[in-house]
């Protein structure tokens, strides 16, 4: 019995730290999409999440003086996250959109961008419905593109879903894909890539459907978390005023028409 | 609760129910298939065929069903822009979908399980029977037809409506490749009405019902199986 | 696809997070396994002793969860679980409590885990021949002493190879938290494969993590089962 017993010990003792990591004080859980996003929000090889939205989190925590906590979330439930309370914020380019305010609220816009659609390389831009019947359009799940997509070009084109953005992207590449609609800011990252340069081009800006598309990406809040609404809008006013996002977003050149907060 | 959603998706359901359906059906009568000589040489040998066929059951069975889709997918995804031909291959319509490579995985693993099962009904076979049949002058191949595989697949009869039920709960592993069967559906309804918990236990409540389906059809089949006990 | 030195240095960058999400994987499925086996032990001896209220729950317990899709229950607990659990307990006027990933993800995991439990521990109690536990009876032994000293130790070699087995589906179904976000070692993968575009390499790297741990845990509790066969008569 005596090496079962220094089994179980040894594995008790490992297994607690799981535990005793996860028994803090109350930091604000900010839940970032666990599928990575560049360059808004990834994990580098060292396992540290990194980009624009990280850097900016890091600035309005300081701004805002409060003890900030990473949390990844699946992307696809970042919403019952939140509302189920293993989250305080949902900080991951979540677009504000009206069907979304009817189940959480939204911080004012710390970021915006334009909507486009990707393809392979071959000189053809022509994006109308039309053109797009019987091809294949890819999407991430749950965001303001897949009902977009769903919306314009349903009717004639097949629209595939995927978890994670680069899963999309990747079948792009790989030609199991016609098309690829999403943030422009995160596609021209992509465009930028190796891979990307070598298979796709960008293709048009969608027109926009500010109903679907929202107004600008703002942080997902819980509808009764008011106090901690104003204390994050005010810390975005105050970094626009101090030209912090100008700051951050000179770290990513990739970001060229990214549009922030004005200070006014 | 919230149902209003119900009539606008029951097509889509539908549609997800049938290629639940499909995928069930398909990759457990080509994973039976290959399950047979899996099992089948681990007993007979050669060694080298055994040992491989061993090694294959482990691995399948060692390593998480969603890992082996993943691999499947985007693993041989990634590799397909570096070999240009594949692309204007015959096959590239069907490289191309989700379904090939869902089924696919599906498949191995119902073999590899499968597999193992087999090899067990094989070697329970009596020693006496088989050699009642050489001495009846059977080919070797003829005491397999008649005589070895059939007493082996009434042995894993009772098992084997388990193992598809085990296959069932196994298909809403490729809704993460594309692939809109019913669980696909369900996060899709998910996604569009943000309704959380109705699609999920619709869901649910659709696997549950599947299942007491083939409980059905297989306490049927096994009716038909004349036994003597 | 990166060359060959290009994979080796692509992993000694990424090894680390992929071990951190092993080790992950490891802690999640120990915890769910612990608990699951405790959910099994008390599911056992309610439908083998219980009355017929507690037979009902345990046999809908056990029927649900045997026939709905591991992924479907978990998404399903995940997020519905801490919610109803919050509920609850600003019913009775108590505070929120913050669940956290870890947590979810391990109790989820046991919840599936305790109604496969509950089967095999049955299965092994009714394998205990009757005579035995009737002369523990015959002796006097109260009901707790009894099942310390008669049924745990006589079950044990027949619940072993279930249980093995429980233990090799836990560390696989652990990967399907990854689907609702937990980082363990499918979802450190994803995140690597996404990062670097090594898919086929990150994945294969990956089934051979799993495959190791199967692999040494098979030889444990084949260990396991001879101390707990000694005694026993040699089967054939």
């Amino acid at each position: 019995m005596k090496f079962t017993r220094r089994y179980a010990m040894a594995a008790a003792a490992a297994v607690m730290l799981g535990f005793a990591a996860n028994a803090q004080a109350e930091p604000i859980k900010f839940g970032v999409a666990a599928e990575p996003y560049p360059p808004f929000t990834s994990k580098d090889a060292s396992g540290t999440w990194v980009g624009w939205e990280i850097d900016l989190m890091n600035a309005l925590c300081k701004q805002m003086n409060e003890d900030c906590q990473l949390v990844e979330v699946a992307w696809d439930g970042i919403i019952p996250s939140l509302t189920s309370k293993q989250i305080d914020v949902i900080w991951s380019s979540m677009s504000i959109t009206d069907e979304r305010k009817k189940t959480i609220d939204f911080s004012d816009m710390y970021y915006d961008t334009a909507t486009a659609i990707i393809g392979p390389k071959n000189g053809d831009l022509d994006i109308s419905p039309e053109h797009l019947k019987g091809k294949t359009i890819g999407v991430q799940v749950s965001t303001t593109h897949a009902n977009y997509v769903d919306k314009y070009f349903g009717a004639g084109s097949t629209v595939k879903t995927y978890q994670t953005q680069d899963e999309a992207n990747q079948d792009l590449a790989a030609g199991r894909l016609d098309y690829v609609q999403a943030d422009a800011m995160a596609l021209d990252a992509f465009l930028k890539t190796e891979q990307g340069m070598a298979c796709c081009e960008k293709k048009a800006d969608v027109p926009p459907d500010t109903t679907i598309l929202g107004m600008g990406v703002g942080a997902g809040l819980r509808k009764e978390d008011t106090a901690l609404k104003e204390k994050i809008n005010a810390a975005i006013k105050a970094l626009a005023a101090a030209g912090e996002f100008d700051k951050i977003t000179a770290n990513y050149p990739e970001l060229t028409a990214i549009v922030v907060p004005k200070a006014n | 609760m919230n149902w209003d959603w119900l009539p606008q998706y029951a097509p889509l359901l539908l549609h997800g129910i049938w290629l639940t359906i499909v995928l069930l059906v398909i990759s457990c009568s080509f994973g039976m298939a290959f399950a047979i000589p899996i099992g089948l040489v681990q007993v007979t040998g050669p060694l080298p065929l055994a040992w491989l066929a061993k090694g294959f059951c482990t691995a399948i069975r060692g390593t998480p069903l969603l890992v082996q889709i993943w691999l499947l997918y985007y693993g041989l995804g990634s590799l397909f822009p570096s070999i240009p031909w594949i692309r204007d291959s015959f096959m590239w319509p069907v490289l191309r979908e989700g379904f090939f490579y869902g089924v696919l995985a599906l498949t191995i693993s119902f073999a590899a399980y499968e597999g193992e099962i087999m090899r067990g009904g094989f070697m329970s076979v009596p020693k006496g029977e088989l050699e009642a049949a050489r001495a009846f002058g059977m080919s070797p191949f003829t005491i397999l037809r008649r005589i070895w595989f059939p007493r082996a697949f009434r042995l894993v009869l009772p098992t084997l409506g388990g193992e598809v039920i085990g296959q069932l709960k196994a298909t809403p592993l490729v809704a993460t490749i594309t692939i809109m069967e019913v669980f696909g559906v369900g996060s899709k309804i998910r996604q569009d009405t943000y309704h959380v918990y109705e699609p999920l236990l619709l869901v649910a409540l659709i696997y549950v019902c599947l299942t007491f389906v083939i409980t059905r059809i297989f306490l049927w089949i096994e009716r038909q199986v004349p036994q003597k006990r | 696809m990166p060359t060959k030195a290009g994979s080796l240095e692509l992993l000694s960058q990424w090894g680390g997070n992929l071990l951190v999400g092993a080790l992950s994987t490891i802690q999640i499925s120990l915890w769910a396994y612990a608990f699951g086996l405790c959910l099994g032990l008390l599911g056992a001896v309610g439908k083998l002793n219980g009355g017929r209220v507690a037979r009902g729950i345990l046999d809908g317990y056990t029927t649900i969860v045997r026939s709905v899709p591991e992924l479907v229950l978990i998404v399903i607990l995940y997020y519905a679980g801490t919610d109803t659990l919050n509920r609850v307990l600003a019913h009775f006027g108590f505070d929120a409590v913050r669940i956290s990933g870890f947590m979810a993800a391990v109790f989820v995991l046991a919840f599936v885990q305790g109604a496969y439990s509950t089967e095999v521990l049955r299965g092994a109690i009714q394998a205990i021949p009757i005579g035995q536990i009737e002369a523990a009876r015959a002796f006097g032994m109260a009901p707790v002493l009894r099942f310390r000293r008669i049924i745990l130790p006589a079950m044990l070699p027949y619940a072993i190879p279930g249980l093995a087995n429980l233990w090799l589906n836990v560390t696989k179904d652990s990967a399907l938290v990854a689907v609702v976000g937990y980082s363990e070692l499918a979802l450190a993968t994803r995140q690597a494969a996404g990062g670097t575009k090594a898919y086929f390499l990150f994945y294969v790297v990956a089934a051979g993590i799993y495959l190791t741990i199967s692999i040494v845990s098979l030889f444990f509790f084949g260990r396991l089962e001879r101390r707990f066969r000694r005694g026993q008569h040699k089967a054939r």
